[in-house]
């Protein structure tokens, strides 16, 4: 057995279901093993995609995502996609050609120290140096990224080392990590410190981020919050932790946020935090909040608690296994008053839109979408105006809400979609786009129409980058520079280049019968919303 | 902002000490300086590092630090409750009238005169860094030509605090 077909076993024996990756001279033993597997490949256009793209497939499954390019400029173009999923701390194992064993470090053809570039962007990195570790790095590097806090982990394999015979092929069934050992359950001490303000507080408020959702945890999160009248918030990469319309959801805080939601943080006396970074996006000044309430931050990522705001309790484990904690313990307080104060917020609280009746309202447009589309569907945000749109007014009912948070990506939604849609092919998946983040990935369209992929695609088109345009009215004084995208291409043309039907909406006016013919059907779609240029999120 | 030495027990695996400076300087940490050597048992490396910040930064440097996969324990050095020292060699330009008066004062350090020439002299010195400091302070009328200093390597005091190997 080749080192190549010893990797694919291992891909197998973590149940693997496909591989999005671009093919070049040392990653080509790989994939020719890969080859005899029944393990999909799908071919993305640029290798950015295939991070991207193995980000949605984990995302959607709640599983390891899977890429695989090749050295030097291959491994290079990929690293976006990595610290995209680092950012966001999102599963993946990257897997990336290498130049002969004993070439590295002679500058040959194609030959990047790929592990040394991303060393800032993964949970932890290998180059391989022996095809008989082949079993026990893949092993490990499954772990590491799929346990703890989640999050990339590249494996560098020379091609002389994909071409070597592995003298004696065995799966490890368990690592033996010497120091790596992430918490899972919660302190009971802290547990029961947490619980005693909990009594205590008359404004508490569970501040919910991407963690819940990656520790699966929406359902404990929900029933806790129902059992003691706990109002929640969310970030940005918590959207999607709890029904937008559930009674206790005060939408998502932060500079972007709902006014409510950040009233709400700011008045509450205790506040959870739960698998949240306290960013300054969500917390515009972290170090301050602490002020007049109780912080209590909860992360599986120690190092988290402490390093933006000042927590009162930490709190580290996994928060599925805390909040099952918590729902074990019985304990009771009293703040009706404050719900309904937040219930009165929640409804006076609503930021004017001045909206242009000769254009698409993206606002109206993103909420009647929301509730068009199916129960269980995926929907992923761009980056940009389209990404504010979103997070405000997408209602999010049993389906999951993606986008790139913490690195802010462009071009993230079409790949990443793809990715989700390859891995739940019965539902529907719609990703949302500006003008500008669509040309980031627009040859995507290829690999959908060559995989079969029928991803939904809307492009919000104001013809220019919105959300700099914005910055540059309110910071420059309208001095717009290089953001104007006059010379896009018309869809429509492009939409028949690549084999997919197109949709064109100008006005609200019917926008229900355009949204539903979208939708309807298993097969791509590209619908095209002409937005005013100068609207503005705020 | 405290002067802290951490002292780490990490893998002994290719490019660790790259992993551990790489996560200093894009975090924007301090390091005064760092020292690196197997131990005992080969599959393990000591490292000491002296860094510097507020009570906030070393908390996180901490913690960052013990959260890469490759290290297996963080330990501060607390001054009071370890033996710190560091090694420099000092090149001084002295000639043959001023050589008596150098060779004095490092014998009143307890230093090694390692390397004698027409014009110059090499001194090893050990000691913590304020010996060190005191000693070149003495040179200051004297021209140090080149000057290399280990930066300091730690231990804590007694049993107490061992880490043992498994």
């Amino acid at each position: 057995m080749l080192g190549a077909d010893a990797i694919v076993k291992c891909l197998e024996e973590e149940h693997v279901s496909c591989v999005f990756g671009y093919p070049g001279v040392a990653i080509a033993p790989f994939y020719q093993s890969l080859s005899e597997s029944t393990i999909d490949s799908v071919l993305i256009r640029t290798e950015q995609n295939a991070a991207h793209a193995a980000s949605g497939l984990a995302r959607a499954t709640g599983t390891v995502g899977v890429c695989a390019v090749t050295s030097g400029p291959g491994a290079t173009n990929v690293i976006t996609g990595i610290a995209t999923a680092f950012a966001d701390s999102i599963p993946l194992v990257c897997i990336t050609g290498q130049v002969n064993s004993n070439l590295i470090g002679s500058d040959v053809f194609q030959e990047a120290d790929i592990t040394g570039a991303v060393e800032s962007f993964v949970k932890y990195s290998y180059l391989i140096k022996n095809v008989n570790d082949i079993p026990r790095i893949m092993k490990e590097a499954f772990h590491i990224a799929s346990t703890g806090r989640k999050g990339p982990v590249l494996i560098d394999v020379p091609i002389d080392i994909q071409n070597a015979t592995i003298s004696h092929f065995k799966y490890p069934e368990s690592v033996s990590l010497r120091t790596y050992k992430p918490t899972v359950k919660g302190h009971i001490v802290q547990i029961h410190k947490v619980i005693k303000e909990l009594e205590k507080a008359k404004r508490p408020i569970i501040c919910a981020g991407g963690g819940v959702l990656l520790a699966d945890a929406q359902k404990e999160l929900i029933e806790l919050a129902e059992k003691h009248h706990l109002p929640v918030v969310s970030t940005m990469m918590g959207i999607g932790v709890m029904p937008t319309d559930h009674p206790l959801y005060y939408g998502m805080v932060g500079n972007n946020g709902k006014l409510y939601a950040n009233r709400a943080m700011n008045e509450s006396d205790l506040l959870i935090m739960v698998g949240a970074r306290v960013a300054d996006r969500a917390v515009s000044q972290p170090d301050l909040i602490t002020g007049n309430k109780t912080l209590v931050h909860i992360d599986v990522d120690s190092a988290e608690i402490g390093k933006n705001a000042w927590a009162a309790i930490p709190l580290v484990g996994d928060c599925k296994s805390i909040f099952n904690d918590f729902l074990q313990e019985d304990f009771s307080g009293d703040h009706e008053a404050w719900i309904e104060t937040l219930n009165g917020y929640r409804s006076s609280m609503l930021r004017e839109r001045k909206v242009n009746p000769a254009y698409v309202d993206p606002a109206a447009f993103i909420r009647r979408l929301s509730e068009l589309m199916d129960d269980h569907s995926i929907f992923v945000a761009d980056v940009g105006q389209n990404q504010i749109w979103s997070c405000d007014n997408f209602h999010v009912r049993g389906g999951k809400f993606f986008t790139s948070g913490g690195m802010g990506t462009m071009g993230y939604a079409i790949p990443a979609a793809m990715g989700a849609k390859f891995a739940a092919k019965d539902r529907q998946v719609v990703a949302l786009c500006g003008d500008g983040g669509f040309q980031m990935s627009m040859c995507e369209l290829a690999t959908m129409r060559q995989h079969r992929i029928p991803v939904k695609i809307i492009v919000l088109n104001n013809s220019f980058l919105g959300m700099v345009r914005e910055y540059q009215h309110y910071t420059y004084k309208d001095n717009y520079q290089m953001v104007s995208l006059d010379g896009n291409p018309d869809l429509s043309y492009l939409s028949k280049a690549y084999g997919i039907s197109y949709l064109r909406a100008e006005k609200m006016d019917g926008i229900d019968e355009i949204i539903r013919e979208f939708l309807s059907g298993n097969e791509s779609c590209l619908l095209e919303c002409m937005i005013d240029p100068l609207d503005l999120v705020k | 902002m405290r002067r802290r030495v951490f002292q780490l027990l990490v893998d002994n695996t290719t490019g660790v000490l790259s992993r551990i400076s790489g996560l200093f300087s894009r975090r924007g940490y301090n390091i005064e300086s760092i020292t690196a050597g197997v131990t005992a048992d080969p599959r393990f490396t000591r490292i000491t590092i002296v860094t510097n910040g507020d009570d906030e930064i070393l908390d996180q440097i901490e913690k960052q630090v013990a959260k890469l996969v490759d290290v297996r324990d963080i330990k501060v050095l607390k001054p009071e409750e370890s033996v710190y020292r560091e090694l420099a060699m000092i090149k001084v330009r002295c000639d043959d009238m001023q050589r008596q008066a150098v060779l004095a004062n490092a014998t009143i350090f307890r230093a090694k005169i390692v390397d004698v020439s027409q014009e110059s002299m090499i001194i090893e010195i050990t000691g913590n860094q304020e010996k060190i400091d005191a000693f070149l302070k003495l040179l200051d009328g004297y021209e140090i030509l080149e000057l290399a200093r280990t930066g300091i390597a730690g231990l804590g005091r007694g049993i107490e605090n061992v880490t043992y190997l498994n």
